[in-house]
């Protein structure tokens, strides 16, 4: 300790600051002002992170509202016998033999009479033009109506028709008489009679109940397209991706955490795991291509891939956190069951399981609505196909051609009618409700079966 | 008999075996359970397992080498006269498997019978019309040597079929038999199903092994036909991207990488500094309620799914940037831009870096914040000039996960960059990115296996190494700076 | 341990550096310090001593405002640093602990070169103007921190390569550096081994000369063999304070014979 002595250590003029507390002196303000910038940036980014939330949400919102309500335009039709059922038979067979095509008619014939009933002149526009402002969808939907009970033929029957997209869009403010001038699909004057059939109370818009049940419809008729079989090819896909990622995630989790040896092997494994997690969702759409519609011959656009896929994919999450719950049941559980002379199994199945249950069905949870979001993969495995059809119950149905919700998201936004944007919106809206439902769930359950040890 | 019957007898046999086994434990025992060596579920549960397991594993198995095999041997049946010129065997061999497909639904419709079928021959019936009845749609007219062999392709799957469930059966029933009839008191039932239960869990952490192994196989597999098809020197270097329909496609990466990078960059820039920003705010300046507020409001980003965004970069920040930035300025006029892309991935990529820099900072040691303040430092000061150099490994690291997610990402780039491939510094033009064109490729309507659609698999495997090497890179850096405080 | 000559102890009255007059400490609901009076002295070491808890760190922390930093906790009452009151509004606890700097229980050298942890302080606070004038700040502070000769070959080296030990003595030689006129110490040697606080101790004997002292320990012996003064804390209150030598060989209240004779702590 010689060097604390040494003369040259001591401070040559020892510079004795004697400044005043109370004032601060000028290199202190400008740090403290830099201090202040400083803060101000955090709070700034906070704002801009929260700005960023609330932005995205509203816009989803504000497009996509309106698509849970449609126009209908309220007419009576008559069945006409002489259009429907030549033969007079009342044959459901040979009734189903007149296409859509020739129950356009009656809807035109009972758009004018009922018109007429009401007192609401053409104005200059042909019974085509004021048809126009029935969906090219309404035909089907009163060939469905009659071949549900064929005995309707014949009789005049009040019904609510789907009103054309863009007389939908004119009552949600999407279609202008500026952009009718220029539209080719719709004209002022078509616009003008919607108007007046509205006041007439002949036209409305409400709820759309249809938005959540119909299938997709072409890219012509907006105003019919649905969420029906994007919802049913989700869920599917969401039983398939339960099913097989929750047993093989909570078995693999019990090998790593409970019984496997440190070695090479198992630290393979877990290296597998953490990279599987990072690896960008496109590239095991590439895989189910590769493997389970090319290799193993696995049909196109099916919930059985998709749920395949996206069962990959939520592997690692649902291994994680089941892991993460097992490590936080503690050893002394365990050395209990193995003090009573359970076999290592039987402490793991009887007592550690049940006790990290709650957290493992977090995990799946926040897997599934992670996977129930996954767009990319889906598309490269053919479900972007345009599907019309059911797919029939389980187990076939799995194996037939089905929408899911995200990628008719995509889907709509592909279609040239801007319509479809707020189709899409709605879709979002539906999707987005489902998320904060099953992550609900997974709070409720982690508040309920919170457990401090 | 359709897969799903066939695993749904394995499982009741399974459910049989658990009830008759353990009966058979109990009166072999002569009612008295002391007597036996385990617990009398154990014997039910590994005639159960015996039954179900090995019987479901083999048909797993078949199913997914069955085409393989069925595939190889159709595959050498077809005469070279009717590959096409410029056609290749695998083009003939997915109409093989169509028309195959399509004569399953004619007879099952009842529009032909088998006996019809038998006769029925290219050459003198319109495969091409009948085929069409039932909505399969072909190019040309079938030739005779494709058509038999659709009908052997066809004859095959069923005989497959029909050996597969017979051989399942007989595994379900012989290892029922088997571990039933070797039920005796002293047999030592729980060992045996605990060991089948350890194996089964083993053989569910090495679907993750299989996981990589396949997409490394997949994307290996196809990258090396695309490579055979079109020079690899052309892939990497050639600076134009122009797939053409009909052969002669100039398939270079570089303008797609270039696109890229240019998004994850911009993405970047936006969300690390807000990101780092709010992380240090909420952890080292906000009061308890607004960092009870926001730390959640901001992770909901994190939850949202990217269709999501992808949607609000196409019908609002797209057209917003265009009609208030891009065109005033001169400097553009496409609402999907690198900037649209990249302000919008940003935005998705905040939580992500805001909580991995939050765990990053917190696990500074407040000793270190101590002895800053201890010497007089401001709290920006000692985050600024002690915390982030402390935690800048980790913060590094985060960066380069953030990094890895902006290239791998899809749904927002397909709906926000863009679909030209540019090599170009504007970022109010639109540009493509790998993952636009492994989905533009992938769901169009070339050939199968043409080198517009296998380009798909060289740029996934180039994805795919890309971001691996980020994540390793970034683990490793990570896990070496948590070590550094434990 | 006993065999320091407590006696020889210099008993002069010096001018006082720090004085507090009632001062409270609450952490939440929690009553820490109890109305607690003192007079610390200039060049001069204080030892602060008691059983685990009684507040005397609590008490410590309060003569830089390090307290501020934890948002649960409470100080009311007095403290004066030559006079002005430390806790008034105009008061920026960044000066504040410029003029009192703070070493602590375990060692905590910034993840940066020898070099950069000594000259952390007299940068912020801008106490050179040029880099030869940094080199020698930092050269001073080293001797000062009585490990110049270790270190003066590998500057660039980190700080927490060196042992428990050296980085207790860079933490002090980066704490000499800012040139406070107090130095607060909480339990610096806690985490060495004995021949590094040996080292230690004879540092703070040295460091006497210029600041004034502040240590908490929990080492009875440690505070006979540094100090001057000595406070006895015990659940909050300052039981007991005076010479270093008059408390451990006549203490006058029953509690601090107690702790001092080992009956409790």
């Amino acid at each position: 300790m010689t060097d604390a002595t040494d003369p040259s250590a001591q401070p040559a003029a020892a510079p004795q600051r004697r400044s005043s507390l109370l004032q601060l002196d000028e290199r202190t303000r400008r740090r403290n002002a830099a201090e202040a910038r400083f803060r101000l940036m955090g709070l700034i980014a906070v704002t801009i992170g929260i700005l960023a939330v609330i932005g995205l949400i509203s816009s989803i919102l504000f497009n996509g509202a309106s698509s849970f309500r449609q126009t209908f335009i309220t007419l009576d039709v008559y069945l006409d016998p002489a259009k429907l059922d030549k033969a007079g038979t009342r044959d459901p067979e040979a009734i189903s033999k007149v296409t859509t095509f020739g129950y356009a008619p009656l809807l035109q014939k009972g758009l004018v009479d009922t018109m007429a009933a009401q007192g609401i002149a053409l104005d200059g526009l042909t019974a085509k033009q004021a048809a126009e402002l029935i969906s090219k969808e309404a035909p089907a939907q009163l060939r469905r109506y009659v071949m549900a009970d064929v005995s309707r033929i014949g009789q005049t029957v009040t019904f609510d028709v789907l009103a054309a997209g863009r007389i939908d869009g004119y009552f949600k403010g999407r279609v202008t008489m500026e952009s009718a001038a220029l539209d080719r699909n719709v004209s002022p004057e078509q616009l003008m009679l919607a108007d007046r059939l509205k006041e007439a109370g002949m036209l409305r818009t409400k709820f759309n109940l249809d938005f959540f049940t119909a299938p997709d419809a072409s890219d012509t008729r907006p105003e019919a397209a649905g969420l029906g079989v994007a919802i049913l090819g989700s869920a599917y896909m969401m039983l398939v991706v339960l099913v097989l990622a929750l047993p093989l995630g909570v078995a693999a989790s019990i090998y790593l955490e409970e019984f496997a040896p440190k070695n090479r092997f198992t630290d393979l494994i877990e290296v597998n795991i953490s990279n599987l997690a990072a690896v960008p969702s496109i590239v095991f759409g590439i895989l189910g291509l590769a493997v389970f519609i090319n290799f193993a011959g696995l049909p196109q656009s099916a919930p059985i891939v998709g749920g395949l896929v996206l069962t990959l994919m939520t592997l690692p999450t649902i291994i994680i956190a089941t892991r993460a719950s097992l490590k936080a049941v503690p050893p002394s559980i365990r050395d209990a069951a193995l003090g009573v002379g359970a076999s290592k199994m039987q402490s793991v199945f009887h007592h550690v399981l049940p006790l990290a249950m709650p957290g493992i069905l977090t995990g799946t949870i926040i897997g599934l609505a992670q996977a129930l979001g996954e767009t990319a993969p889906l598309l490269l495995i053919g479900m972007v196909a345009f599907v019309r059809e059911y797919p029939s119950g389980p187990p076939d149905g799995f194996f037939e051609p089905a929408a899911a919700l995200p990628v008719q998201v995509y889907n709509w936004t592909q279609r040239g009618d801007p319509a479809f944007v707020e189709r899409a919106s709605g879709a979002i809206i539906v999707l987005l409700v489902f998320l904060v439902i099953m992550n609900a769930i997974a709070i409720i359950l982690r508040r309920r079966f919170e457990r401090r040890w | 008999m359709s897969a799903g019957i066939l695993i749904t007898i394995v499982l009741v046999l399974a459910i049989v075996g658990f009830v008759l086994g353990r009966r058979r434990a109990v009166a072999t025992a002569g009612g008295d359970g002391r007597r036996l060596h385990s617990l009398p579920g154990y014997y039910g549960q590994s005639v159960a397992l015996f039954a179900a397991v090995p019987a479901l594993l083999l048909m797993a198995v078949w199913l997914f080498m069955q085409p393989v095999v069925i595939d190889g041997r159709i595959g050498e049946m077809i005469p070279d006269s009717a590959v096409p010129d410029g056609g290749s065997r695998g083009l003939v061999m997915s109409d093989v498997r169509r028309i195959a497909d399509g004569i399953e639904q004619l007879v099952d419709q009842g529009l032909v019978s088998e006996t019809d079928l038998a006769t029925m021959r290219a050459d003198f019936t319109n495969v091409r019309g009948r085929l069409g009845e039932v909505g399969i749609a072909l190019g040309s007219n079938v030739s005779p040597g494709v058509f038999e062999a659709a009908k052997v392709y066809r004859d095959a799957n069923r005989t497959g079929g029909l050996i597969m469930t017979i051989a399942v059966l007989a595994v379900a029933a012989a290892c029922f038999a088997w571990s039933y009839l070797r039920i005796k008191p002293d047999l030592r039932a729980r060992n045996i199903s605990e060991t089948f239960v350890m194996a089964l869990l083993i053989g569910s952490s090495l679907v993750a092994i299989l996981t990589t192994v396949g997409i490394v196989a997949s994307l290996v597999v196809e990258t090396f036909h695309f490579f055979q098809m079109y020079p690899a020197s052309e892939f990497f270097f050639s600076t134009t991207w122009n797939p053409q329909f009909r052969g002669g496609s100039d398939l270079g990466i570089l303008p797609l990488l270039w696109g890229t990078l240019y998004v994850s960059f911009v993405a970047l820039v936006v969300a690390v500094p807000i990101g780092l920003m709010i992380a240090i705010y909420l952890s080292e300046y906000a009061s308890k309620t607004l960092r009870s507020l926001a730390k959640p409001a901001i992770e909901i980003l994190a939850g949202i799914p990217t269709i999501v965004y992808g949607l609000f970069a196409l019908i609002t920040v797209g057209p917003f940037i265009r009609d208030w930035i891009a065109e005033p300025t001169g400097l553009g006029s496409s609402s999907s831009s690198v900037l649209t892309a990249g302000v919008v991935m940003g935005i998705m990529l905040i939580p992500f870096v805001s909580s991995l820099s939050d765990d990053i900072i917190n696990s500074v040691p407040q000793a270190m914040r101590d002895g800053a303040y201890g010497l007089g430092a401001t709290r920006s000061e000692t985050i600024r000039q002690v915390v982030l150099p402390a935690a800048l490994p980790g913060v590094v690291g985060a960066i380069l996960l953030a990094a890895s997610r902006a290239i791998g990402e899809t749904m927002i780039v397909v709906l926000g960059a863009g679909a030209a491939a540019k090599l170009g510094l504007n970022p109010f033009d639109a540009m493509t990115t790998v993952t636009v064109k492994i989905v533009s490729q992938l769901t169009g309507d070339t050939e199968f296996a043409s080198p517009e659609t296998l380009v798909a698999f060289a740029l996934g495997l180039t994805l795919f190494v890309f971001t691996l090497g980020l994540n390793v890179l970034a683990l490793y850096i990570v896990r070496k700076y948590r070590e550094q405080y434990e | 341990m006993y065999d320091n000559p407590l006696t020889k102890r210099d008993a002069v009255t010096k001018e006082v550096k720090i004085s507090a007059r009632g001062c409270q400490v609450y952490y939440g609901d929690t009553h820490a310090i109890k109305d607690v009076d003192v007079d610390i002295e200039d060049k001069t070491v204080t030892a602060f001593i008691g059983p685990s808890g009684c507040g005397k760190s609590t008490f410590l922390r309060c003569l830089n405002r390090m307290n501020d930093t934890i948002d649960v906790c409470r100080v009311e009452g007095d403290i004066r640093l030559d006079g002005e009151d430390i806790y008034d509004p105009k008061v920026d606890p960044v000066q504040l602990r410029a003029k009192v700097g703070m070493v602590f229980q375990k060692p905590n050298p910034f993840p940066k070169s020898i070099y950069d942890n000594v000259a952390y302080g007299p940068k912020i606070h801008g106490m050179s103007r040029n880099k030869a004038e940094l080199d020698e700040i930092v050269e001073r502070a080293l001797r000062r921190g009585a490990i110049w000769d270790e270190v003066k070959d590998r500057l660039d080296a980190p700080g927490t390569g060196l042992s428990g030990g050296q980085q207790q003595r860079l933490c002090i030689a980066r704490a000499v550096a800012t040139e406070p006129e107090v130095l607060l110490m909480d339990e610096p040697c806690s985490a060495l081994d004995p021949i590094a606080t040996a080292q230690v101790e004879e540092l703070i004997d040295e460091l006497r000369e210029q600041y004034s002292v502040v240590i908490v320990t929990h080492s009875m012996q440690q505070a006979a063999r540094v100090s001057q003064k000595t406070a006895f804390f015990h659940l909050g209150n300052l039981v007991e304070y005076g010479e270093t030598g008059q408390i451990f060989t006549n203490p006058q209240d029953p509690r601090t014979e107690s702790y001092i004779t080992g009956r409790i702590g």
